[in-house]
């Protein structure tokens, strides 16, 4: 497949948003995955000529960083956080089930049967700034927060089938090709879905709030205790 | 008890509608912006530097001091501010939920912080992986753009691609210049020439959110709270075996005992084992030190590191073997390869580790691992390589016979099952 000039175009828009152009290079490969789905040699070539670059100074790149993807992943992939507490918390016994339910490994998409309107893949990632959430997955880097095994699987099932999943902390989980695309730069509209907070995220904030304690002299936290 | 907590960046965090213009607004947000405007510049940097404030990013560094190392305006040398907002320390999870919940205050610290230093543009290098809270800071660029409120300031926020190391300044620069995130040499530093070798600060995104709150109510409120070298408030993120994991915002120098008072202690009454007090890669704490004051002198004499206040509490079900060779294959992975000792010291390291963790081996492994330790320490061309060997060292000082006991059975003797969060609540 080859990249269409309305990618050409995005890709130099990307590349304008800074002083110089070589700066753009991580949210073009982003698009990039939009597009082809995987980091391709196509791809390789669109960001190269617009950068005036070589292929190998792209490719050299994109193999740095885990986001970058030379085969294809799933319309939902699946990061189960295996990093210490996660792990500990949960992680490995959530990872060892699904990739068991899935039958998959590292870098496979999981076989797409009779009904499924999706594709899944899975991989272990690293602790995804969410701990105090833990164990924790990432499904198209959005946040689902104190995973069980049975209820990945359940959820993984719901989006195999087309229904909406939403993220604990954000809106219903889009493609992977859709969210590459926002992490391109390219806004989609969805800010305002979820909370502002999750619950672990507000626990200090509530204690604070039921003992009247604010920081000495400050009027920061004042209005939100006086609307108690 | 003794000890309270102080909400000042989380306390929008519950409000209506919190990450929005308008509901940042409604409570104050942006007066501090119109408020610093009104001052010179260097007024500004003497604030902050009056404030006591210290980088929030791990190391601790005087942020106005950092600022006031840029060397004088050039004609043509723009200077540039870039927010580190990669927030990958294992344990590390305070930025983010700030960054959801209040995009905001970290647009108008930007804005405040780039008039003190006189950037035109400024970066927030975000990590990549949490899409909802790029759609949050893009949007709040724009909607701070839209309404006004930046002036001819450019914010550009940028999503990375996952790989720790670019959390190091130097190789952040690297990678927000379109290349691998590898760490430069330093000097020169940033100050001098950073991005596109230019003047650039850099600080981490807590560091650049507490400058609104230090204009609005005044560098000696915020100097007069913490200890007498650590000033002001600081977010601790408790995760773990704790009841009520979560974000607890206080003083400096408050205490784990107090912070695990208010978290409802232990988790199903069980003992605490081992904690990391400011991340994985700042040395293993345990019970002995319930009541070291968590402020950055109090944790180094302590023989560990304040880091980013990231508390991973482990109860007893917990085998410290197998946590110490998950974060060392964290950092084998991690390891940008640009230096030799850590590059292969750190696969050395896990291969060593986890023949331990099966039973195979002997005790003198356990010199082995503290002598590979030793030749990475120090010798290692950034912190990453430094940061490996912390929890190991630290674990042996403190659990050598556990190691020692998977020799003897043959394997790990702990139950994982047990210490998962939903073994627990199956026993509540
Ligand atoms: C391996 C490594 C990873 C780091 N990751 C981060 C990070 O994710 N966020 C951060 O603010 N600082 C991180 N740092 C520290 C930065 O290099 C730097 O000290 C900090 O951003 C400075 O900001 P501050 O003075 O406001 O703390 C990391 C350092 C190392 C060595
Ligand atoms: S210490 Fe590790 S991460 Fe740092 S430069 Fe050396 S190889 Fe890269
Ligand atoms: S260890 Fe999983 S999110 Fe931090």
């Amino acid at each position: 497949m080859s990249i269409d000039e309305k990618t050409y175009g995005e890709l130099r828009e990307i590349a304008a948003r800074y002083p110089q152009a070589r700066s753009g290079l991580l949210p073009m490969l982003h698009l990039v995955q939009s597009t082809e789905g995987s980091v391709t040699p196509a791809g390789i070539d669109a960001c190269a000529e617009v950068l005036g670059l070589t292929p190998a100074e792209v490719s050299a790149v994109a193999t740095f960083y885990t986001m970058y993807k030379r085969h294809r992943v799933g319309d939902f992939h699946v990061g189960v956080c295996t990093n210490t507490l996660c792990a500990v918390m949960g992680g490995d016994a959530i990872h060892q089930r699904l990739t068991e339910h899935l039958d998959v490994g590292p870098d496979e998409i999981a076989d797409k049967r009779q009904g499924d309107q999706y594709t899944v893949s899975v991989e272990r990632v690293e602790c995804n700034a969410a701990c105090d959430y833990a164990p924790v997955v990432m499904v198209n880097w959005e946040f689902l927060d104190n995973q069980t095994p049975d209820g990945l699987v359940r959820t993984v099932e719901a989006l195999r089938a087309g229904h909406p999943v939403a993220s604990t902390r954000g809106p219903r989980i889009c493609t992977w090709k859709q969210a590459e695309r926002v992490l391109a730069g390219f806004e989609d509209g969805l800010a305002d879905e979820g909370p502002a907070a999750g619950p672990a995220s507000l626990v200090g904030l509530e204690i604070a709030r039921d003992q009247g304690w604010t920081p000495a002299g400050a009027g920061v936290g004042a209005k939100g205790d006086s609307d108690d | 008890m003794s000890a309270t907590l102080t909400p000042v960046l989380s306390a929008t965090w519950g409000d209506e509608r919190a990450w929005t213009l308008d509901g940042y607004r409604a409570s104050g947000g942006y007066e501090a912006l119109e408020t610093a405007r009104a001052m010179e510049p260097e007024a500004v940097v003497e604030m902050v530097k009056g404030s006591g404030l210290r980088g929030r990013g791990g190391a601790g560094f005087p942020t106005g001091m950092k600022w006031g190392f840029l060397p004088p305006l050039e004609d043509g040398k723009p200077r540039y501010l870039v927010v580190n907002a990669d927030e990958s320390e294992p344990g590390t999870c305070k930025d983010i939920p700030l960054l959801m919940a209040s995009p905001h205050t970290l647009i108008e610290g930007v804005a405040i912080s780039s008039h003190a230093i006189r950037a035109q543009h400024a970066f927030i290098y975000l990590r990549g992986e949490v899409l909802h809270v790029y759609r949050r800071l893009l949007a709040a660029a724009r909607e701070a753009r839209e309404a006004g409120l930046l002036g001819d300031l450019e914010i550009t926020v940028h999503a990375g691609a996952g790989a720790y190391i670019c959390g190091e300044e130097t190789a952040l620069l690297d990678s927000l210049e379109g290349r691998r995130g590898q760490p430069r040499l330093r000097p020169p530093f940033p100050a001098v020439a950073g991005l596109y070798a230019s003047p650039t600060v850099i600080n981490n995104v807590e560091s650049i959110a507490s400058v609104p709150a230090i204009v609005r109510h005044g560098s000696d409120w915020f100097a007069d709270m913490g200890t007498e070298k650590s000033n002001g408030v600081g977010i601790f993120s408790l995760s773990g075996h704790v009841t009520r994991p979560g974000q607890y915002e206080a003083e400096l120098g408050i205490t784990l005992r107090e912070l695990l008072e208010l978290a409802g202690g232990m988790r199903n009454g069980r003992r605490l084992k081992f904690w990391t007090p400011g991340g994985s890669s700042t040395p293993l704490f345990t019970d002995e030190h319930l009541d070291v004051p968590l402020d950055f002198e109090s944790v180094a004499a302590a023989g560990s590191m304040l880091g980013t206040r990231a508390l991973q509490i482990f109860d007893e079900t917990v085998c410290v073997v197998r946590a110490v060779l998950r974060w060392t294959e964290f950092y084998k992975h991690e390891s940008c390869g640009k230096c030799t000792p850590c590059r292969e010291g750190t696969y050395w390291l896990a291969q060593v580790l986890a023949k331990l963790e099966r039973g195979e081996g002997s005790a003198s492994d356990l010199d082995l691992l503290l002598d590979q330790c030793d030749n990475i320490l120090g010798r290692s061309f950034c912190a990453l390589g430094d940061g490996a060997t912390s929890p190991i060292t630290s674990s042996i000082k403190y659990f050598r016979q556990e190691y020692l006991d998977h020799l003897d059975h043959g394997g790990c003797p702990f139950d994982p099952a047990a210490s998962t969060l939903f073994a627990q609540e199956a026993t509540k």
